[in-house]
């Protein structure tokens, strides 16, 4: 004879007493669920506004269907030129800041890493963080004070030693040079805090097994350092690689001026001018779930990647 | 001990002297900035300041502090700042406390709930048409509520949670203490390194962003300092600067400009520095993966 198989565990808890020994946690949860129900997926509701006609006196539900079964507005974007523009920018300047940007705190975390004063080495990194307290706001300020073409304290100096002053801020190239410097100031320092942690957690007898070879500094940091944290490298570019469509507003808003504009306007900036300043809803809807789709495709393949090449990944 | 070699000593000193430049390239513009806030009117139209201010004169800070208009912006900025901390703080703590109990049901369809946010972003014309439909817009709300709660700063604390030996709860467990009660009493007294952490982030974030105030907020009395520093310093030229803010000379609205973004950074830069332990603690929590 068969015995009948066991489901039921030995000792069951009653629901009632799981409700009453957890309800406390779910109250605790239902304000946070609350405030990301609305503000992050209430607004995926909104999206989609991109293939329908806007109008304001409708509700979202009710708006007809745009042309060309509701695609109309992502023709319109992809044959308008100031949107290719903003996206060409866009790209441009991500991976210039990926080129430059990415390199510069693992650098300066091997170099911190070399010191041998520790008191140096701490004062060094506070003035290294600095920079990334700052607003874009005031890193514009600062900038004005230091590239202005006449009265700047860099043009001062150029100029002072004969040579013609640089419009660092005023010309397209020279001011995606600015952009992209003004990036790795700011975030060089904070940026090389995950990288010292990474080189902390190599084992120090690798290193001592490395001297007793005679591998010399520049060695080691090839062969051990640098290995060392290649899996920390790996998820920070597969994340810089996911959000190589994506922009923040805050820095190109704030450095940007109407004389660069061909380089300076990016998608953020720019559905920020056409959409609200301008009320074309459909159409920047319409380019920020493009942006969205590609922020979202970028990351799992670079993700993919890193894991065809044996690292992690982020997930 | 060890001996290191005359090669091995000149190549510290190569280092140290890298940093240095380094330092001097991070605090050189603040320097500038300085130098020029305190300098006198013609030698700044006369562009004599360089590193050092050439004709000490403190008439544009003396400005600014008679100002209504910045000193105004300058106090909401600071209220509006201790608001969102301790609203940010208790929000993510409420997020992330519950989600270390490992008997939760329904624990990792929340955590899937949550995740996804940090993949997927509406865009901004749904969130602003939200705010519209929430009747947030022009309010000071708006400065406060969309932004109360950020899901990384929730898994580094939530991180640091895990941290927290699993003894220390269940023998508060045995003992009958709510899950209330272990919050307050085991959890957020061992946290403060987290709390203060976060707060800092939180509290950068306030008082730095603008683009908020900028997309949702049309009424000038609610304008943050950054939004302010941002109409003053693209006040297409320092004359109209000048004749607006009602100053005759354009050199002292140059310096006025320059004291006004001194201004605006100094609460910052007297803060980071005594939390440096702690938040380089937090950064490196964030990069740990679960």
């Amino acid at each position: 004879m068969k015995s009948k198989k066991v489901t039921v565990p030995q000792r069951k808890q009653k629901p009632g007493a799981y409700i009453k020994r957890y309800w406390q946690l779910y109250a605790l949860l239902a304000l946070p669920m609350l405030y990301l129900l609305i503000f992050k997926y209430i607004p995926m509701v909104y999206i989609q506004i991109a293939f329908k006609k806007y109008s304001i006196v409708q509700s979202v539900w009710e708006m007809p269907l745009a042309a060309n079964h509701g695609f109309e507005y992502f023709i319109k974007a992809f044959s308008n030129k100031d949107f290719i523009l903003a996206l060409r920018n866009t790209i441009m300047l991500n991976l210039l800041d990926l080129v430059v940007g990415f390199p510069a705190p693992i650098i300066f975390a091997l170099i911190l890493n070399e010191l041998c004063f520790k008191k140096f080495k701490r004062v060094v990194q506070t003035i290294a963080y600095m920079p990334h307290f700052l607003s874009w706001i005031i890193i514009y300020g600062l900038a004005l004070q230091l590239f202005a073409p006449t009265n700047g304290l860099i043009n001062m100096w150029i100029t002072s030693m004969g040579f013609e002053p640089i419009p660092f801020l005023n010309e397209s190239k020279h001011w995606v040079g600015t952009y992209v410097g003004l990036g790795v100031w700011q975030n060089f320092g904070w940026g090389s805090i995950v990288y010292l942690a990474s080189i902390a957690g190599i084992s120090p007898e690798l290193y001592e097994a490395a001297s007793v070879d005679g591998a010399g500094r520049f060695k080691k940091m090839w062969h051990i350092t640098l290995p060392g944290i290649k899996p920390t490298i790996v998820t920070l570019l597969v994340m810089n690689l996911g959000g190589i469509l994506g922009s923040g507003f805050d820095r190109p808003f704030a450095l940007q001026n109407t004389i660069v504009r061909d380089v300076a306007e990016v998608i953020s900036t720019y559905v920020y001018k056409v959409g609200i300043r301008g009320l074309q809803f459909s159409l920047t809807t319409a380019i920020g779930l493009f942006q969205s789709i590609v922020c979202v495709f970028f990351l799992l393949l670079s993700n993919w990647l890193a894991r065809r090449l044996g690292e992690r990944g982020i997930w | 001990m060890k001996v290191k070699s005359t090669s091995a000593k000149i190549g510290d000193w190569a280092f140290v002297i890298l940093c240095v430049l380094v330092s001097i390239i991070c605090i050189l513009p603040m320097i500038n900035l300085l130098a020029r806030s305190l300098s006198a009117t013609d030698a700044l139209v006369k562009h004599e300041v360089y590193l050092w201010p050439k004709g000490w004169n403190i008439s544009a800070y003396q400005m600014v502090l008679s100002d209504m208009k910045y000193i105004r912006a300058f106090v909401w900025t600071a209220i509006l700042t201790v608001i969102c901390t301790v609203v940010s703080l208790t929000m993510t703590t409420l997020c992330a406390y519950p989600l270390i109990f490992e008997k939760l049901k329904g624990r990792s369809a929340i955590n899937i709930f949550i995740t996804l946010t940090m993949f997927f972003n509406a865009g901004t014309i749904p969130n602003y048409l939200l705010m519209k439909s929430l009747h947030l817009m022009n309010t000071p709300w708006v400065l406060i509520i969309p932004g109360c709660m950020s899901v990384y700063n929730m898994i580094i604390m939530r991180s640091f949670f895990y941290g927290i030996p699993d003894s220390l709860r269940e023998s508060a467990e045995i003992d009958g203490a709510s899950f209330f009660r272990i919050l307050l009493s085991i959890y957020l007294p061992l946290s403060k390194p987290v709390l203060a952490t976060l707060a800092l982030f939180y509290a950068v974030g306030r008082w730095n962003g603008y683009s908020d105030a900028l997309m949702y907020i049309s009424n000038p009395d609610y304008y943050p300092l950054q939004l302010l520093l941002y109409n003053i310093l693209n006040s297409i030229n320092t004359v109209e600067v000048a004749t607006q803010e009602g100053f005759s000379s354009p050199g002292l609205s140059e310096a006025l400009k320059a004291a006004i973004v001194m201004f605006s950074t100094v609460p910052i830069l007297m803060v980071y520095p005594w939390l440096q332990k702690y938040f380089i603690h937090g950064v490196t929590l964030g990069a740990v993966k679960e």
